[in-house]
């Protein structure tokens, strides 16, 4: 129907357009806050391949793995647990909402002054906020498991083990997986916030320095480091979701 | 305490339990404000006020009128955001959906500009604005934006194909078209968008306020904390948590009430 290259050359349009706006909008422009796009680039590739990149985007990334890591084992296997204990998962449900859309970075001041300004301060915070979206879709996942296959596993009298790991989990991954994708995002925000407030290293930290000195190239490639980091690792969640979730995708068509 | 197969084979995994949840969800928050007041006072949580202390916070603020000036500041820029977002997220959502070549065209590059923390901007936006309130509302914006757009273009693309071949047959016209056939496909899904970016919106606000500061509860939380006001700062903590769970309940209330003669929502509507 479409011709394969329309297919990358269409979506890619856009893009190299609103970049050429951009650099031939601020050539010569006096603007401090808007530096030629030309500048901007040359600064990123002084400073971003790859310099800068073992002392400010290692500790980010550290980061952000270890919250999320952290946050994915701990929801899902508590999420498995309330989701098979109905009852418990309702009374708590309350509780789990007002954590849920307390914002995380409100903790932030509270959190440097008990832990102080390391990674540990850090990837608390990730865990604090990035753990709720991944526990309550665990929990919803595997509360909507369809009444066919409990039946089926009843009068197979499937093993615990073989139960959860095997039809619980498999069956609510594809919410487990939007869970993640909603707390990819969370952690991201959250590393950035916590580096921007706590922090003597990172990317965060990194741009906000740069802002200090009126670096405003500095500044921004920065900023475009972070957006990169932010698409990069969506990317990269999508690619395992597509390949963890592919039997479901070929159950369903 | 982990279940075995049979106990959770017993029952129906989805078994109606909301008598008992009237009973069990206020017990759960007693029993664990009571746990935190036990700890709290028995110093096993070290700085950590009693949830008494806490209340006794609130209760303050509220008395001396402390609470209204970061509330109201937060709030209006959280509204203020939050409408601009829903006008700026249909305009363009809607015409990126109803046409395939503006989808195809702008698909990739929204998809990368929603992956971009909004608070990336933070150095930026205060270099321009300083800690005014154009920075919060322009940054919740910036985040908010994008969970519209792509609700409404999801909405728009919804449209089904038979009954948009039979509006063109029988040319009907392009404000008809849009009022009698996209808008009511696209409702639920902007409804939805609107909820989303109202929690994102509240969110983005109350942690600019903070790490920007610029005003509100979040740069309240701040001073508190330095000026050492620990149980006030709880107070504002919590407060932000209820604002949040607030925020969301009443824009999915608001969902089901205004989306009740859609099919998607008749058989949840109660």
């Amino acid at each position: 129907m479409i011709s394969r290259p329309t297919r990358f050359v269409v979506p890619a349009l856009l893009p190299i357009l609103l970049v050429a706006i951009w650099w031939f909008a601020s050539t010569g422009s006096t603007s401090i806050f808007f530096p030629p796009l030309s500048e901007i680039l040359e600064r990123f590739s002084e400073l971003w391949l790859f310099t800068l990149v073992p002392e400010h985007v290692v500790p980010s990334l550290q980061s952000i793995f270890l919250g999320l890591g952290i946050s994915i084992v701990l929801g899902i296997s508590l999420g498995v647990l309330l989701g098979l204990n109905g009852y418990v998962a309702t009374a708590l449900n309350p509780v789990l909402q007002f954590l849920r859309y307390l914002p995380a970075v409100a903790l932030l001041p509270l959190a440097i002054q008990l832990i102080g300004i390391g990674q540990d301060m850090r990837v608390t915070i990730i865990v604090l906020g990035a753990l709720w979206p991944i526990l309550l879709n665990t929990i919803d996942g595997v509360r909507s498991i369809p009444p066919s296959l409990v039946d089926v596993a009843r009068s197979n009298r499937v093993r615990t083990v073989d139960w959860v790991f095997r039809i619980v989990i498999p069956s609510a991954s594809p919410q487990i997986f939007a869970g993640v994708r909603a707390s990819l995002a969370v952690s991201v925000i959250l590393m950035f916030a916590s580096e921007l407030l706590g922090a003597s290293r990172g990317i965060g930290y990194f741009i906000l320095e740069a802002q200090r000195q009126f670096s405003l190239p500095e500044m921004w490639s920065g900023m475009i480091v972070l957006g990169i980091i932010g698409y990069a690792l969506n990317v990269a969640l999508m690619v395992i979701e597509h390949y963890a979730l592919a039997w479901h995708r070929k159950s369903r068509a | 305490m982990a279940s075995s197969p049979t106990t959770v084979l017993a029952r129906p995994v989805s078994a109606p339990l909301w008598k008992s949840a009237r009973v069990a969800q206020p017990a759960v928050i007693i029993a664990l404000l009571l746990l935190w007041q036990l700890a709290a006072s028995i110093g096993g949580l070290g700085a950590v006020p009693t949830p008494i202390d806490v209340a006794g916070a609130l209760i303050t603020i509220v008395a001396e009128g402390t609470i209204w000036e970061p509330l109201t500041t937060t709030l209006s820029s959280w509204a203020t955001s939050l409408m601009l977002a829903i006008v700026v997220g249909v305009v363009v959502g809607f015409p990126l959906g109803a046409s395939r070549l503006a989808y195809r065209l702008t698909v990739f590059t929204l998809d990368f500009m929603r992956t971009i923390p909004a608070l990336v901007l933070v150095p930026l936006v205060v270099l321009i604005y300083g800690s005014g309130v154009e920075s919060t509302i322009l940054l919740s914006f910036v985040a908010a934006v994008w969970a519209v757009i792509m609700q409404t273009i999801y909405g728009a693309r919804d449209v089904d194909p038979v009954a948009r071949d039979t509006f063109k047959s029988f040319q009907v016209g392009r404000g008809d078209t849009v009022k009698l056939l996209f808008l009511p496909t696209a409702l639920p899904y902007i409804a939805t968008g609107i909820r989303l970016s109202a929690a994102i919106c509240l969110l983005v606000t109350i942690s600019a306020q903070i790490v920007i500061p610029a005003g509100g509860l979040g740069e309240q939380i701040l001073i508190t904390q330095l000026g050492g006001a620990i149980a006030e700062m709880y107070a504002y903590i919590i407060l932000c948590g209820i604002l949040g769970v607030c925020v969301n309940a009443s824009f999915g209330w608001l969902e089901a009430k205004a989306l009740a003669w859609h099919p998607s929502h008749r058989k949840v509507a109660p």
